[in-house]
């Protein structure tokens, strides 16, 4: 064949060394897979590949980078004069709106009774642009462990919850949205404090979407309900706006409703994101510092028929020489059960969001089962730390945590 | 030829294809772009099997789930496993005229979607949209050009 050249001279392939080779790489490929998916153990790989990858992966997008500066750049300057005047009002807008929310701070902690209003729980930001954009739902920022990026960091945008990192190289790191598919957040309708988990809807139409698929039939939900964090799942603070109800489908057949959810944020169309530091001893923070923390209790947890719900004296006694030290991480860390039965739901049947999957009732009761010590801190298992709610029953996962 | 050129070229085409295949097009290019890199994989096995074969296959897999897969190993190992299969059948596969390879090429594609898919369900991942198995299509249709192109790099 022409294409292929003159290779009739070629010898034989030596079949047996072939095949030896390919064994040899099978292998090895179906250890790494094991160790990725299983343990997590190939962070370390994990984090110089994607330093390696990530020069490429800038080139490759620097056309359309390219092109959006330039158009930037020869705007025209009426177009650029209007811009200005917009940012302006929605500059003095936002001025008002934070004088409002400072005096109501004040009045929120006068009521609470607290000496002074408490800070905000957001402690720092971090812009982050958005370097691609691939099609599986998930982002590559352009912010790393050099900028104090870590590992199940919230991310969002000025309208909303956006998502969290998922693995992080040195100068990027991969963002898994919350309309993925594998992605579940615990939220809380605000209208009704009802808690419940918002997953990734897998829309093939519309993929920006949010499904509830665990709230039952009756369940006090309707459509242009917000959504917001409920700060339970250790990852999101509380009472962040995540998105909007937009169809509420009640079959009399199916024990639990059919929500979706539109997100506030754009997921779709933001070229630049936050990453968001929070305070870790704020009330509102959320429960678990981090999933280590979470590792050590499961471990704990393993054998014990009932959760501790750790009081907060057992944290000095960790750190004995320094006997003063409030140890505000672990107050904060103590394992509540919201997480334990994140294991147990089924990460990903295609058709899980849109008919329910029967997660809920194999949940029930489980709200002392110990969580798997992989569900906390994989997070590409669907739920990374958070836990699906049993819709019939008021959830026992709070109670640790409001007291 | 020497080797180490016919080496340095198949490192380059294989970088070029990698580059095709991570390009950031809109939902439907991304449906309709063939897997440049399983492509270039696929030639080099068929055209190189001893140069090449499964050692590029599963590094260029590896490259694969750097970029885009949610398991590392897996394209890895889907692509070891065709370039394998490939290099094997080489000499038959070779002396086929062009419109057998294309359908050749479609079975391979599709039974690499098809691997691939397969590991996604057990792993737990979602399956990708089913409108990515129009990829094998237009990389069938591609085949004869590309193979044309590589031939041309190989003759320079």
């Amino acid at each position: 064949m022409a294409a292929f050249g003159t290779g009739g001279s070629r010898s034989q392939v030596r079949g047996p060394s072939l095949g030896f080779r390919f064994t040899l790489y099978a292998i090895l490929s179906i250890v790494v897979m094991f160790l990725d998916q299983r343990h997590g153990w190939l962070e370390q790989a994990r984090y110089l590949l994607q330093a390696g990858a990530y020069p490429l992966q800038v080139a490759v997008n620097s056309p359309s980078t390219a092109w959006n500066w330039l158009s930037e750049s020869f705007q025209s300057r009426d177009a650029l004069r209007a811009e200005n005047a917009r940012l302006h009002k929605e500059q003095h807008e936002l001025e008002l709106r934070s004088m409002r929310y400072d005096a109501l701070a004040r009045e929120n902690g006068e009521l609470r009774g607290l000496k002074e209003a408490l800070p905000p729980v957001a402690d720092r930001w971090l812009a982050a642009e958005i370097v691609t954009d691939s099609h599986r739902q998930r982002i590559l920022i352009n912010r790393g462990t050099t900028n104090g990026v870590f590992r199940a960091q919230v991310v969002m945008d000025d309208k909303g919850v956006i998502g969290q990192t998922v693995h992080v190289g040195p100068w990027s790191a991969e963002v898994i949205l919350i309309t993925n598919q594998e992605h579940a957040i615990p939220v809380t309708i605000e209208r009704t404090g009802l808690r419940t988990i918002a997953v990734g809807a897998g829309d093939e139409s519309n993929p920006n979407l949010l499904g509830l698929p665990y709230l039952p039939g009756n369940a006090d939900v309707k459509v242009g309900d917000q959504l917001v964090t409920s700060g339970l799942g250790g990852v999101f603070p509380a009472g962040y706006p995540v998105g909007r109800v937009i169809e509420v489908h009640r079959d009399a057949v199916q024990p639990l409703a059919q929500v979706r959810a539109t997100p506030y944020a754009d997921v779709d169309k933001d070229r630049e994101v936050m990453l968001v530091w929070f305070r870790e001893d704020h009330p509102a923070a959320p429960a678990a510092a981090t999933t280590t923390d979470l590792k050590v209790g499961n471990k704990s947890l393993q054998p014990q028929p009932t959760p501790p719900p750790r009081p907060k004296a057992t944290a000095p006694a960790a750190q004995p020489e320094t006997p003063a030290t409030p140890a505000p991480a672990t107050n904060t860390t103590a394992p509540h059960p919201a997480n334990s039965s994140a294991g147990a739901r089924k990460p990903t049947s295609p058709s899980g969001t849109v008919n329910p999957p029967p997660a809920p009732s194999s949940n029930r009761g489980t709200g002392s089962a110990p969580a798997s010590a992989e569900a906390a801190p994989a997070t590409k298992e669907p739920a990374p730390v958070e836990a699906p709610k049993n819709p019939t029953t008021e959830p026992p996962a709070d109670a640790p945590r409001n007291p | 030829m020497s080797s180490e050129v016919a080496r340095g070229r198949i490192l380059f085409s294989t970088l070029v294809a990698l580059v095709l295949t991570i390009l950031p097009l809109p939902p439907a290019g991304e449906y309709i772009r063939p897997s440049f890199l399983v492509l270039t994989v696929l030639y080099w096995s068929v055209a190189a099997p001893r140069t090449a074969g499964v050692g590029l296959g599963w590094f260029a897999g590896l490259l694969l789930d750097v970029f885009q897969g949610p398991v590392l190993g897996q394209h890895a190992l889907v692509l070891a496993l065709v370039s394998f299969i490939t290099a094997l059948e080489h000499q038959r596969i070779r002396s086929k005229p062009m419109f057998q390879q294309s359908l050749i090429v479609l079975f391979v594609l599709a039974f690499y979607n098809g691997v691939v898919l397969a590991i996604d369900g057990w792993t737990g991942h979602p399956l990708p949209n089913p409108l990515l198995w129009i990829q094998c299509a237009t990389g069938a249709l591609i085949w004869a050009p590309a193979a044309t192109l590589l031939a041309q790099g190989r003759r320079v």
